[in-house]
């Protein structure tokens, strides 16, 4: 277990090598003390790697359908080699598809419908009752990175890849300006099972990396989209609207600012962008890269950077909030116009190389952003990588704005073959507590407890063997979701892996219940939604359970809790005990006090 | 006291596990039931396709620029690794040693997938005309080996050189360096065909994001350098 507190330098973290350790179990539960088994040296293999897991248990394995499955990818170290080797002896070979072709990406749920991304299209599967799932549909549309999202019958998805094509056709486009090229977000209707439907497709200066649906609050009949282009600035020889550069050599340059597309529901056709707001400039001084060259080169912005774009941007609508991933900084904007997204405060940290994700908490008093050195590509949670690069910074919301707190990795020790860094993932609802599930790539996924912005800690993960034992293919975990109940988790390679979190000391019966209370209908995952529980008994033992694990709650003051509970109602004798202790409690404790009162009142 | 557990595998997988090393080596296990579709352009109607149609269109070419871009950018990134070697004992800014520390190490490893990316498509990865040591003699030690590197003199200046004058050339050295290579990335896309490789483009992506992200970054630390 790695986390540390920012701030401080490498020398100092050596030296701080004892990591804090998760509050001990007190609960009294009957659940057992059960430690942590190794990740390292997991044996290698396709669909039959060795798995570890703790605290989660894999309930479903869905293989990548057969129509994004060649037998000869150049994942197959298998076929790998035999193609080596005849490369070498001189042969004449027919070139595997490239791996990353048929890459699964990320998640999108619909009533009971999951949808999954693909760099080649994308799949929907239906969940049945016993927690696996049916493949019901395939859509092919080569170009990547193919992230998606949902609304009603219609789909989104990202295109970045140079060969994107308007007719979703494979052999890429000529020239280096061409009508055909597509780069930017599709929209596709998939009514019609058997006749899904292009509608539109937007264009944006800098392809599609990722994409965020924003619903107006105001307006059902509208949705926007935030998009985030990361690569570079295609020429105006084939998008008028595109230039590049620095905003000193040119104030018009598609760097510096993200997309907002509008999409009439009624007529998605006619999905546009309909503004490109300047996120980064300075407030001050209209600065277009205000975030890096406008003031704030003084001492105490010493680590300020800077920022061009975003990687992803996580909306929290009923907030009024959004939480940006900006390259070289983190953000929070105000987005109560989400046509007008606006900056309210940056921070930065020297640790972050890449500002990759964010996600808030329910309260949205912090944000958990995550770090993408190397992009996924690469083997970073090796011995010899910093334990705190490539990790999740949580950042504490507070009036002066964002402010960094802990950082958190999973331990370094997966190999050299398995690509590995922070990547996505979403809140778990257990109420009292912050809690997030993660994919880690080949590291797996990893279910963390963030409560305490200063000492977060793991509490349950799952981790797979590489591909292979001599080379480095890219696989893993893109991303790991909550979803009514259970942990849906793409594996770049393998399919669709589905989980159930175990209670354990560290969380019980009750709060997993509680979790299980939570559903949503249609659920993207960077549109945050917020988790109100019902008034069910099992919320309220929830907290109980959390109160007497901290030792804020004496046993024999939890029976009472309990007992009343199960009866419905609390006397004033036991009203003014909780509202004491209350008082004598601090942070989380005190909040599920407070929340034992509500439920009660 | 760790205790490794080691699960077999979830229940109900047995069958798919029985017939994974076949599927690796080419026997579909089952044939896919569900519709496979390609949407047309904007407004157009769809078609359905076989397994097959769908496994050929997903197909991808490179061409010799992109090859011959991969060996340039091998020895472009030594580079770097070759700077931040020199860091230690120079550098007392902790700044720039963290800067450097993470430039080396991201750049060692994107070196080694450039390397697989070449070799897996039997493409050598060397650059033409390039063998290592045995070129130098018949080059000016002013001029670099390619544009947006540092010269044989000035990797020689950086060396001989430590304290703040060390930071400062490393810093513009390294934004001269970084700038090289997106303008090698923006270079190969605008020649035609180039850059459409899946995993180049991703690459490609990620060369622009963090180079330039980096750049903004040292330009910072340079502006507070003074």
């Amino acid at each position: 277990m790695t986390q540390i507190k920012t701030g401080i330098s490498i020398l100092a973290l050596a030296m701080l090598a004892t990591a804090c350790s998760p509050p001990a179990a007190n609960d009294g539960s009957e659940v057992a003390s059960n430690p942590p088994p190794s990740r390292e040296g997991l044996a290698p293999g396709l669909y039959d790697a060795e798995e570890v897991s703790w605290n989660v248990e894999l309930v479903h394995a869905e293989r990548t359908p057969e129509a994004f499955a060649p037998d000869n990818a150049m994942w197959a170290p298998a076929v790998e080699m035999a193609l080596m080797q005849a490369m070498q002896n001189g042969e004449e070979v027919e070139r595997p598809p490239s791996p990353i072709s048929f890459a699964n990406t990320d998640l999108a749920f619909s009533g009971d419908r999951v949808i999954m991304g693909n760099w080649h299209g994308f799949n929907v599967f239906e969940t049945q009752d016993d927690s696996s799932v049916e493949h019901v549909l395939s859509v092919v549309c080569p170009g990547g990175q193919g992230d998606v999202s949902v609304h009603g019958n219609l789909v989104f998805r990202s295109v970045e890849d140079n060969r994107g094509r308007l007719d979703c056709g494979s052999g890429g486009v000529e020239g280096e300006s061409s009508a055909e090229r597509f780069r930017g977000v599709q929209i596709f209707d998939i009514s019609d099972m058997n006749n899904v439907r292009q509608v539109a497709a937007v264009q944006t200066c800098r392809g599609s990396h990722t994409h965020t649906v924003v619903p107006d609050l105001n307006d059902p009949s509208v949705i926007y989209i935030y998009n985030s282009g990361t690569s570079s600035v295609r020429p105006s020889s084939e998008l008028e609207m595109c230039s590049g550069g620095e905003p000193e050599q040119n104030p018009d340059t598609a760097l510096y600012s993200i997309d907002v597309i509008r999409v009439p529901l009624a007529t998605p056709e006619d999905a546009a962008i309909v503004n490109r707001p300047r996120i980064f400039a300075d407030h001050e001084t209209g600065e277009i890269a205000g975030l890096w060259r406008g003031g704030q080169l003084e001492e105490e912005a010493q680590e300020t950077s800077v920022t061009n774009q975003c990687h992803d941007i996580n909306v929290y609508p009923e907030m009024g909030l959004a939480a940006g991933a900006c390259s070289g900084n983190g953000i929070l904007l105000d987005i109560s116009d989400p046509a007008n997204p606006a900056r309210i405060s940056e921070m930065s940290d020297p640790n972050m190389a890449y500002w990759h994700a964010a996600i808030f908490n329910n309260d949205a008093n912090k944000i958990l952003f995550t770090d993408e050195w190397g992009g996924g590509l690469g083997a970073r949670c090796r011995a010899e990588d910093p334990e705190t690069w490539g990790a999740n910074i949580i950042a504490d919301i507070t009036e002066n704005g964002l402010e960094g707190r802990a950082i958190f990795k999973i331990p370094n020790t997966q190999s050299a073959v398995e690509n590995c860094v922070a990547h996505n993932g979403s809140l778990v609802p257990v109420p009292g507590r912050d809690i997030i599930v993660q994919g880690w790539y080949s590291g797996g996924i990893s279910v963390i407890d963030f409560t305490d912005s200063n000492n977060p800690f793991e509490i349950a993960f799952f981790d797979r063997g590489p591909l292979d034992s001599e080379q480095l293919f890219l696989g893993g975990n893109w991303a790991a979701y909550w979803h009514n109940g259970l942990v849906y988790a793409p594996e770049i390679v393998r399919g669709l892996d589905i989980f159930r979190l175990l209670p354990s000391e560290y969380i019980s019966e009750n709060e997993l219940a509680a979790a299980n209370l939570i559903r949503f209908d249609e659920a993207n995952t960077q549109t945050q939604m917020r988790f109100e529980w019902p008034d069910e008994p099992v919320v309220a033992l929830a907290y109980v359970d959390q109160l007497t694990r901290s030792g804020a709650m004496t046993d024999a003051m939890a029976d009472t809790v309990r007992s009343a509970v199960n009866a419905g109602s609390a006397g004033d004798d036991l009203l003014s005990s909780l509202s004491a202790a209350a008082e004598g409690a601090e942070g989380a404790d005190a909040s599920r006090f407070r929340a034992l009162m509500e439920w009660f009142g | 006291m760790q205790i490794k557990l080691v699960r077999s595998r979830a229940i109900g997988l047995g069958m798919l596990a029985a017939t994974a090393l076949s599927v690796s080596v080419g026997q579909p296990a089952f044939a896919q039931q569900a519709p496979i579709v390609q949407p047309g352009a904007p407004g157009e109607n769809s078609r359905a396709l076989t397994r097959e149609q769908s496994l050929e269109l997903g197909q991808s070419s490179y061409i010799e620029a992109d090859a011959r871009f991969m060996q340039h950018m091998i020895v472009h990134h030594g580079q770097a690794v070759d700077m931040g070697a020199l860091v230690e004992g120079r550098s007392r800014n902790e700044g720039v040693r963290l800067m450097a520390e993470r430039i080396a190490l991201t750049q060692e490893s994107e070196i080694a997938m450039m390397r697989t990316w070449l070799t897996r498509r039997g493409e050598s990865t060397e650059m033409q005309g390039h063998h290592g040591h045995h070129m130098n003699h018949q080059m000016d030690p002013n001029v670099p080996i390619m544009p947006g590197m540092l010269s044989p003199v000035q990797m020689d200046a950086l060396a001989a050189s430590s304290g703040a004058e060390f930071d400062y050339l490393y810093l513009t050295g390294m934004i001269l360096h970084h700038q090289g290579a997106i303008d090698m990335v923006n270079e190969l896309l605008s020649q035609p065909g180039a850059g459409e490789d899946p995993e180049l483009s991703e690459f490609l992506s990620a060369v622009v994001a963090d180079q330039s992200t980096e750049i903004l970054r040292m330009q910072n630390m340079l502006a507070r350098q003074g």
